[in-house]
């Protein structure tokens, strides 16, 4: 595969203190899904709209194929957007709307009636053809921004927060549905989320941006459950962090003092003896030991709180020095208020060896 | 009486604004609607039902005349006060970077609504007239030797007055209608391959329309109504309806006929006004 996008050094600075995007550099291959992940204010949509055009960096280059189109305006790019609230004329049909960006391409009338009636039953809604945007909902709507986006047939299509404006139910069913045209129509997607769940579930590669820079991509399962920072494993899934120190740090394992016990781990990095650490533990990693049950590692506390949430219980367990982790655990098949971990109560909690995240320094997140 | 007092405060607050409405509102449209078919009978008016008034209107020349020149000069001033409030209300809301200057510059437009508009009126016959400040830069740059007084006293003088006058009213609505396009729209235009003059005519245009609709009508009826400015800069030929129909109640005696010309015009703003408002109710389910 050959790269289709590529960032080379980009920064935007707004002012010497106001810094959009600094220094990044990013490939992307032909055919991709890439998900720009991050909260607001991260860069990824300025990163996005430098893409687009819409903004110019302060510095470095944007090539798409082999071309350089760092200045060059939206209009003389071949990449198309879909807005985040869908940017659709209120002024045209829906028709009209799709058509709009054939204008340029001075194709004769069939061959834009074809293509517009083409996209527009890939996202089936060619019914619609007729009707204003007003007259639509906010799904249907997200899908005309998308067939108007692709009847141009960009080599790259640009997805700023797609799917923020849908409800809940709605926003799963399009997760997957774009996930689906992608592959279909086999374009290189290029999209802005700070929804974990969507960067997961759509794409290739997942990109988390921190403070305008890159903080860590690769494959979703590769992020989730290999995090190079506090800061990726608690942006990507949820993670209770405990401050540590190294007691021992030798041969990729290292024991680790936490919490009055002592811990083994699989670190990525090199640990020296002493060394202050923070331990990641994922909730859905950490199990509630029954009697006689043993694990790798076991850590002793006291119930303070359990939230039911349907799929099941996530209990918060107060460690012997105070410290406080999280444990989720799947329902019993017959759910009855004596099995039910009780507030106050005892518990021993165990963790995999691999299920632990080691990272340098203290954190406080 | 009982019910009365209960509902005093809602009689006085509703009560008040419909007497004075009916009283000098409707009641004085009834009069002159009444008038428009009477007769006139030198030196008074006779109670009658005849369409005399409105038969001499549509067919002497002097008042089918001065009709046709109202409206042109209306639709003059209309024209010209787009063709100066466009671009500046465009520039204020796309090209202005700094948004005080924007707020002081948008001031700058309105203020003069809040003098006199008789005094404003009256400055332009300081500045076009033989004595006036344009005559003085013409002859100290040498253009001309002698003052003219062809800046004055002539259509061309008026269009100026009613330009100036109005002109506010033709920028606050495209400014408006200019501030509620979302720049998310012109982004699309131009992502699907669209210049910046390609994405004005097919975005901005349009969406701009409900706002420029509004400025022509408002511009429109007031040029169309206006009484000083032909009076002051407006010079002999130049009398609009307004001026004929102050002199029927006038100096001519024949209210008949004056209220019958006066009908005819607010029959004319009236169209053109519920027009506008088609037009903009349209734009608007077209709206975002």
């Amino acid at each position: 595969m050959a790269a289709i996008i590529e960032l080379e050094n980009i920064s935007k600075h707004y002012s010497p203190t106001i810094i959009g995007v600094d220094n990044v550099s990013l490939t992307v291959e032909d055919g991709e899904f890439v998900t720009l992940l991050g909260p607001s204010g991260c860069g990824k949509s300025t990163l996005l709209r430098m893409i687009g055009g819409f903004e110019e960096p302060t510095a470095g280059v944007i090539r798409l194929g082999d071309q350089d189109v760092t200045l060059d305006p939206p209009y003389k790019r071949e990449v198309n957007m879909v807005f985040q609230d869908y940017a659709l004329f209120p002024h045209m049909t829906i028709g009209e709307n799709v058509a709009y960006g054939l204008k340029t391409f001075k194709l004769d009338k069939n061959t834009v009636r074809t293509r517009v009636k083409d996209a527009l039953t890939l996202v089936g809604l060619y019914e619609k053809v007729n009707q204003r945007p007003q007259q639509l909902s906010g799904g249907q709507r997200q899908r005309i921004a998308l067939a108007r986006a692709i009847v141009r047939r960009p080599k790259v299509l640009l997805l700023d927060e797609p799917l923020s404006a849908l409800d809940a139910k709605l926003r799963e069913q399009m997760q997957i549905e774009l996930k689906h045209l992608h592959e279909k129509i086999g374009i290189t997607f290029i999209m802005v989320t700070h929804d974990q769940t969507e960067a997961l579930v759509m794409s290739d590669r997942v990109v988390v941006m921190e403070k305008g820079r890159i903080a860590q991509q690769g494959r979703p399962q590769d992020l989730y459950d290999h995090p190079a920072t506090p800061y990726v494993a608690n942006f990507i899934g949820t993670t209770t962090f405990l401050p540590g120190t190294v007691a021992d740090g030798a041969d990729g394992v290292a024991t680790i003092d936490v919490a009055g016990t002592r811990i083994s781990a699989h670190p990525e990095i090199e640990l020296a003896k002493g060394a202050t650490v923070t331990v990641g533990l994922r909730p859905e990693k950490v199990k509630l030991l029954a009697e006689g049950e043993t694990a790798e590692n076991e850590l002793e506390g006291k119930i303070t709180e359990v939230i039911y949430y349907g799929l099941g219980l996530r209990i918060s367990v107060a460690l012997a020095d105070g410290s406080k982790i999280d444990a989720d655990t799947l329902l019993p098949d017959k759910l009855s208020h004596s099995t039910l971990p009780q507030v106050g109560a005892p518990v021993r909690l165990g963790v995999a060896t691999h299920n632990i995240f080691v990272f340098e320094g203290k954190v406080t997140p | 009486m009982s019910i009365l007092r209960r509902n005093l405060p809602g009689v006085l607050v509703m009560g008040i604004p419909v007497l004075w409405i009916a009283l000098f509102m409707l009641l004085p449209y009834g009069i002159i609607v009444t008038y428009s078919f009477w007769l006139k009978k030198y030196p008074t008016f006779i109670p009658a039902f005849q369409f005399g008034n409105y038969i001499t209107i549509f067919t002497d020349p002097q008042y089918v005349l001065v009709f046709l020149r109202t409206l042109k000069i209306s639709i003059l001033v209309s024209i010209a006060s787009f063709l100066l409030a466009y671009p500046f209300a465009y520039w204020l809301v796309f090209r202005c970077r700094s948004a005080a200057l924007r707020t002081w510059l948008y001031m700058a437009v309105i203020a003069p609504l809040w003098v006199s508009y008789l005094l404003r009126a009256y400055i332009w016959k300081t500045i076009l007239g033989t004595e006036g400040v344009l005559n003085s830069f013409l002859m100290s740059i040498g253009l001309i030797d002698e003052p003219s007084s062809l800046f004055l006293y002539n259509q061309f003088a008026m269009v100026v007055t009613l330009t100036y006058i109005f002109i506010p009213f033709m920028v606050m609505p495209i400014y408006t209608a200019l501030e509620k396009i979302p720049t998310n729209l012109t982004e699309a235009s131009a992502d699907l391959g669209m210049g910046p003059w390609r994405s004005f005519w097919h975005v901005t245009l349009p969406l701009s329309l409900p706002g420029v609709a509004a400025g022509f009508t408002l511009t429109f009826c007031l040029s169309f109504g206006d009484f000083i400015a032909p009076f002051l800069v407006g010079g002999p030929d130049g009398n609009l309806i307004a001026n004929v129909i102050a002199t029927q109640f006038g100096a001519a005696l024949n209210w008949p006929l004056g209220s019958a010309l006066a009908i005819v015009m607010l029959i004319v703003v009236l169209t053109i006004v519920s027009l506008s408002d088609r037009m903009e109710r349209k734009g608007l389910s077209g709206g975002i």
